[in-house]
């Protein structure tokens, strides 16, 4: 069947989706300059000077400082426990804002202003409650202290709020009667969460599972006092580098800096493009 | 398959969106729910969808009590006011999702897929992405999602609210063929009385959460049970408690007073294509209106200014 009059109709009155309004591209010309510049002096200078001082002593040199048994150890340590933490906070980071969001309960305004604690508090106080809660005759009566579950349990603090509030927005706005569709064409509630929500939170959820894991790859404050920072045992990349640097090891620094920072920049891109990909024909 | 509504109320906290209402649909039925907006339409037809509780009352579909089945297991299409595609899928999964909620083989739903995307006329579309579809495009995808299960019954909420005037009335005319072509009993929402009754053969009538009157298009019209439904459903004049339908009011040259004609000045005349508008003043001083053909205008002469005689009928008063 060819599309009759009304298709043709609807095709002439259906709005543009797609693209962008022509007349915002040559307004942005300057501000894209101005971007340039700022991110410029902000990241990409730094980001330079690190690449140049982690190459200074040649490839040999880089070499021998990343692949060093303690570096390793400590970059190991540090990768294994960010992706314990991004699969932790996309679980409960996705559950703590379904129940903020769908559930009405006493007391719900409060949880949802302590989502944002971790983020307002300067790491090295979040550090120093962890140490007093979790630490030696502290009153959760368990000392973690100087354990491999301490820095764990110290990433997980600091990264709480990423999930959460990136997937929140994207719960509120997301229409109901899809679900409710979904629901009165058969489908139980367990299948409506699998096909219906979730496809729809996933890139909220890859995008602030990137950002907790590129955040846990170089948390200091936090980990610095509960870990212990024991060699081979509990001491993470960054607490490594701080301690290279004390040392005059300046090139070594910057070189585990770098794997770091490779690391980070690889796991954003995957989750962007992951996202991107999950949300193309998101309209 | 029928479908009984019986005596459902249902309230949000303190406001009442249903009072007491009853309807019945026929097995097959085209029938509208017909009302201003916040008449309490919607609750009905999500109440009949399972999609809402009543406080009070039962909903039976084929003879069967389903007010407290849940709205899966309840075998409704329904067909929602913004459609509510599921963004992240193909037309070709959004039909087929009530398939394979179902279990059903992958060729049970390609076979039943192209059958409802040809018979909405999507056909070449089931690849694309909700956000790629035009509106009415994707109210017809959702109503061949709606479709797919084989419901027994199909409620449509605002099916053509979204959509703009001239398409609105093609889609009408399509829906009133589709349902000809598959005869599943059905309900759709409407504001707009027009849309009513060009589309459906029975029209409830709501009003504040209640049912003013249910009749076929024309038994509304000529026999309004009151106020409300003779005023909703169609123009009225109103000269004091009383109404009268101004093609009712019979237009004759001045100085014609047979059975009981009143003078008329003419206040102003409005060509409005095949029919004309001529706005009176009677010697009280009251405005009217009255709707005449091009024929009685030209014949007339009318034009402003003009003192002529108008015929009014019997008004009809409620009590
Ligand atoms: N979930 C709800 N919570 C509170 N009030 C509601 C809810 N749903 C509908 N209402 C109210 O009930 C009344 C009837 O609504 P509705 O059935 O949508 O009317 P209609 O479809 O005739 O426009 C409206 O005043 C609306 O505000």
């Amino acid at each position: 069947m060819s599309p009759g009059p009304v298709s043709q109709a609807l095709e002439r009155h259906s709005p543009r989706r797609r693209g962008l309004p022509a007349g915002g591209r040559s307004a942005t010309a300057l501000g894209n300059g101005l971007l340039a510049g700022y991110l410029s002096v902000l990241v990409l200078l730094p980001v330079s000077a690190l690449l140049a001082s982690a190459a200074s002593g040649g490839s040999a040199a880089f070499w021998q400082s990343v692949s060093g048994p303690e570096a390793v150890a400590a970059l190991k340590l540090t990768l294994v426990a960010s992706a314990i933490v991004v699969v932790v906070n996309a679980l409960f980071g996705t559950l703590i804002a379904w129940v903020l969001v769908r559930d009405e309960f006493p007391g719900k305004r409060v949880v949802n202003a302590l989502i944002d604690l971790p983020f307002a508090l300067p790491t090295v106080v979040a550090g120093v409650v962890l140490l007093a809660l979790y630490g030696k005759g502290g009153p959760a009566g368990i000392d973690i202290t100087f354990t491999r579950a301490a820095v764990g349990l110290a990433l997980l603090f600091v990264t709480l709020p990423f999930v959460v509030r990136s997937v929140q927005p994207v719960l509120i706005e997301l229409d109901r009667s899809m679900e409710e569709a979904a629901g009165s064409l058969g489908a139980g509630s367990w299948t409506v969460f699998r096909r219906i929500v979730l496809p729809n939170l996933t890139p909220a959820i890859l995008s602030g599972a990137a950002l907790s894991f590129a955040r846990a790859l170089g948390e200091f404050g936090s980990v610095v006092l509960i870990s212990g920072n024991l060699p081979f045992k509990t001491e993470v990349g960054s607490v490594y580098i701080f301690n290279q640097v004390e040392n005059d090891n300046v090139a070594a620094a910057a070189s585990v800096s770098v794997v770091l920072l490779a690391c980070a920049l690889v796991v954003l891109g995957a989750m962007t493009w992951l996202s991107r990909r999950g949300s193309a024909h998101g309209g | 398959m029928a479908i009984e509504v019986h005596n459902v109320t249902k309230r949000f906290g303190s406001f009442t969106a249903l009072d007491d209402v009853s309807v019945t649909v026929k097995d097959g039925a085209l029938m509208a729910l017909l009302g201003p907006s916040g008449s309490g339409k919607s609750t009905l037809l999500r109440i009949i969808a399972g999609l809402e509780t009543p406080d009070a009352g039962n909903v039976s579909i084929a003879g069967q009590d389903l007010t407290a089945a849940p709205a899966r297991t309840r075998g409704v299409g329904f067909v929602f006011q913004h459609y509510a595609p599921f963004k992240h899928m193909t037309v070709y999964d959004n039909v087929a999702f009530g398939l394979t909620v179902r279990r059903a083989s992958k060729n049970e739903v390609n076979e039943r897929v192209g059958e409802l995307l040809s018979l909405v006329r999507l056909d070449g579309l089931a690849k694309r992405y909700p956000s790629q579809l035009s509106g009415g495009q994707l109210q017809r995808m959702a109503l061949a999602r709606a479709l797919a299960p084989q419901p027994k019954v199909l409620l449509l909420d605002e099916p053509f609210g979204a959509l703009d005037v001239q398409v609105r009335g093609e889609l009408r005319e399509w829906l009133r063929r589709l349902h000809e072509e598959i005869h599943v009993t059905t309900i759709f929402v409407t504001h707009d009385q027009e849309e009513a009754m060009d589309v459906a053969g029975q029209i409830v009538v709501m009003n504040g959460g209640r049912i003013e009157q249910t009749g076929t298009p024309r038994e509304l019209y000529e026999q309004p049970v009151n106020e409300f439904v003779m005023s909703f459903i169609g123009p009225v004049n109103r000269l004091g408690d009383a109404l009268l339908r101004p093609h009712d009011i019979q237009i004759l040259p001045g100085g014609d007073f047979a059975s009981g004609a009143v003078e008329a000045l003419v206040r102003r005349v409005v060509h409005l294509g095949f029919e004309v508008r001529v706005e009176l003043t009677l010697p009280d001083g009251r405005d009217i209106w009255a709707q005449v053909t091009r024929e009685t205008t030209a014949e007339l002469e009318l034009e402003e200014g003009q003192i002529l005689s108008a015929r009014l009928p019997t008004p009809r008063l409620f009590a």
